[in-house]
């Protein structure tokens, strides 16, 4: 699973632009599944068909990055955030654009570091003058992070954990459902632009129309020096959601999680999350209403180059996936 | 003069049953069917041979504008903004108060009474008042009831060179390229769903349902768009400028356009020598926003006449930019004829 997880995390795909990673997932998935589909807005959409209720898993393929607004007449590149991005976290960082041109972060003089602004900043990809910049990037370009995954002990440290480490588990889930019978249909959807407002999740979820949806994430943790206050930690298992900003998660689908994991001795872990949201908050919404739940992942520095997260963590959150979908889920159908 | 006409109605969000009406009468001859919905939207069709592709192209018809939300006891009206305005520029303003147009002074407390912290700062929405002459409320309230819309009083002029200033064009502007497509004497062998939208400016509630109902195969949107090319703007903070030809956006705040869409654009307007520019600011939202998302996810564009001074008072277009605009679009629905949807 390191390998998958370190191709995912190093595949180009800031949200919009999640071409590239769209194709690594589709070769990983067909042969697993009966059908892929990509929608009108890019979601790549795995079915397993059979018997039984539909059941809708996402994460989403899209990373956080910077889209080009000027390039002014000396090459240098001024842009704008794809997805939350702290300008502070930049200072330092390369980027690289999705013709494999990278580039570097730099500021205009400041006075006092707190009004850095990404306004203020601008990206120097080593251009001499405006013409040769022109011939590497355009206005509307789009960079991710440039960063190498690292593992270390049980602990993966690497950008775009969120969410190519819910792709992992999706894929995996797939793997090792390949060769059984389970009561269930499952549309595995890896969604575009959640960094912008959980947009691909909506047009997916009104296309397959499920009986019951999930969503696998990163979320915040509370176990760093003088951290927020809140009861989510590392290696402590998979992280059943309660709550974020966009969800409560349907009461009879979150219990069914805990006792689904108590019974099958998985690690697990409750997560409220109070701010930021996930790919359930539109598939709960979608059409009538879709009894939904989500598992999360621990992870730390969430939306910086190096996020990380416990490989344990990430395994539990496959088996919890797998033992939900072999069991009958007719009952969490309203 | 079709600017004129569509500048000056009236049309606050909500409220947009006077701008409707007049673009229904300029694009009914043009029209298969033109329909009113439950939110307001303005829906005209233009068939085209069956089996081809669904286009809806769309233009919002409200335009950011005040509400009278309480008569005072001296009948001066207190009031809210419907769509996001700069409180700044309201005072002392000429405006228009509901469908019968009551004219009215937005006024404030006089300089002379002001203490020196108060001169220092804007008048904010609650220090600012709206007087329509009324000697007390039992008379303002025979002209203007709670809820009734607010326009600014301003007149279209041509000015400069190609050049015209008016309220509104934010985004009757976008209406008027839509008006131009639809009464051109070519059909296309598709059909076109012209949408005049409701309540763009409260969050592209009317583009929402119409879509929702239309199911179209794609959509552009058509806007007037902020130009910041203006003294106190670094060049990389303009977002577009006068003159330099229809604005093009590869993402804003609600949507990344669809990106087969935005080359097909690029394509006939390097075709046809037709100017265009990018939309360098990735803030704001339209219709399109809320159209991508509806039903299955429709692939949709934006296309817009840089405008300066949006959402105040007056704005200012370079009518060569409005007039590619058309020619841009005109030329994208002759490239579907040719070589079908760009996707």
């Amino acid at each position: 699973m390191k390998d998958l997880l370190k191709k995912l995390v190093e595949t180009y795909g800031p949200a919009g632009n999640e071409g590239p990673i769209r194709e690594v997932i589709r070769k990983e998935v067909e042969g697993l599944v009966d059908e892929v589909v990509v929608d009108a807005l890019g979601n790549l959409i795995a079915i397993r068909r059979g018997q039984g209720p539909k059941v809708m898993i996402a994460a989403h393929m899209d990373e956080i990055g910077i889209i080009v607004t000027h390039i002014d007449e000396k090459g240098f590149v001024r842009f704008s955030n794809i997805g939350g991005i702290s300008p502070h976290m930049l200072i330092g960082q390369r980027v690289i654009f999705a013709n494999g041109t990278v580039g570097v972060f730099g500021m205009e003089k400041l006075d006092d570091i707190k009004d850095l602004r990404l306004s203020k900043m601008f990206i120097d990809i080593g251009a001499k003058d405006e013409a040769s910049a022109r011939e590497k990037v355009s206005v509307g370009d789009v960079a991710g992070l440039c960063r190498q995954a690292c593992f270390q002990g049980d602990r993966v440290i690497a950008k775009s954990l969120d969410d190519r480490a819910g792709c992992a588990v999706l894929i995996q889930v797939l793997r090792e459902l390949a060769n059984k019978e389970i009561p269930n249909q499952v549309y595995a959807v890896f969604t575009v632009q959640e960094e912008l407002g959980l947009r691909g999740a909506r047009t997916a979820a009104y296309r397959v129309n499920p009986d019951i949806g999930f969503a696998v994430d990163v979320t915040g943790t509370g176990d760093t020096p003088e951290a927020p206050t809140m009861a989510v930690e590392l290696g402590k298992g998979a992280a059943i959601k309660v709550k974020d900003a966009v969800v409560l998660t349907h009461p009879r689908v979150r219990q069914f999680m805990i006792e689904t994991a108590e019974k099958k001795g998985i690690p697990y872990q409750l997560e409220v999350l109070e701010r930021g949201g996930t790919d359930t908050g539109p598939i709960h919404l979608t059409r009538e209403g879709v009894p939904s739940g989500a598992i999360s992942i621990p992870t730390r520095y969430i939306h910086t180059p190096s996020e990380m997260a416990d490989m344990n963590d990430i395994e539990n959150v496959v088996k919890l996936f797998v033992a939900i979908l072999e069991e009958q889920l007719d009952a969490l159908i309203v | 003069m079709l600017l004129k006409t569509l500048t000056e109605a009236f049309g606050v969000p909500g409220q947009e049953q006077e701008i409707a009406n007049v673009i229904r009468e300029l694009v009914s001859p043009y029209c298969d069917s033109v329909e009113t919905d439950a939110l307001g939207n303005l829906i005209a069709i233009k068939n085209g041979n069956e089996k081809g592709p669904k286009v809806m192209l769309t233009a919002h018809m409200d335009e950011v504008g005040l509400m009278v939300m309480f008569i005072e006891k001296s009948g001066t009206l207190r009031f809210k903004p419907i769509g996001g305005i700069d409180p700044r520029v309201l005072v002392s303003k000429s405006v228009y108060i509901g469908k019968n147009r009551v004219p009215g002074v937005i006024g404030a407390k006089p300089i002379h009474l002001q203490k020196w912290e108060e001169a220092d700062k804007p008048f904010d929405i609650d220090g600012l008042f709206i007087d329509i002459g009324a000697k007390d409320k039992e008379e303002a309230e025979k002209l203007v009831k709670l809820g009734d819309g607010i326009i600014f009083a301003t007149k279209y002029e041509d000015i400069g060179n190609n050049r015209a200033k008016a309220k509104a064009f934010d985004d009757r502007i976008g209406c008027a390229v839509l008006i131009r497509l639809l009464t051109m004497e070519k059909r296309w062998d598709f059909t076109i769903q012209g949408v005049f939208t409701a309540q763009e400016e409260i969050g592209g509630r009317g583009a929402q349902v119409a879509s929702y109902r239309l199911e179209p195969d794609m959509a552009i949107g058509f806007e007037g768009t902020t130009a910041s090319d203006v003294p106190g703007s670094k060049e990389h903070l303009y977002s577009t400028s006068l003159g330099k030809g229809p604005a093009l956006t590869h993402a804003d705040a609600s949507i990344v356009a669809d990106p087969r869409i935005v080359k097909r654009l690029m394509e006939v307007a390097e075709a046809k020598g037709i100017p265009y520019q990018w939309r360098e600011l990735t803030t704001g939202g339209t219709d399109a926003g809320r159209i991508h998302l509806v039903r299955e996810g429709i692939p949709a564009a934006v296309v817009s006449v840089p405008t300066r001074y949006i959402h105040s008072p007056v704005s200012i277009i370079d009518k060569t930019d409005y007039e590619n605009a058309v020619n841009l679009m005109a030329a994208f629905l002759d490239s579907i004829e040719e070589r079908g949807l760009p996707f």
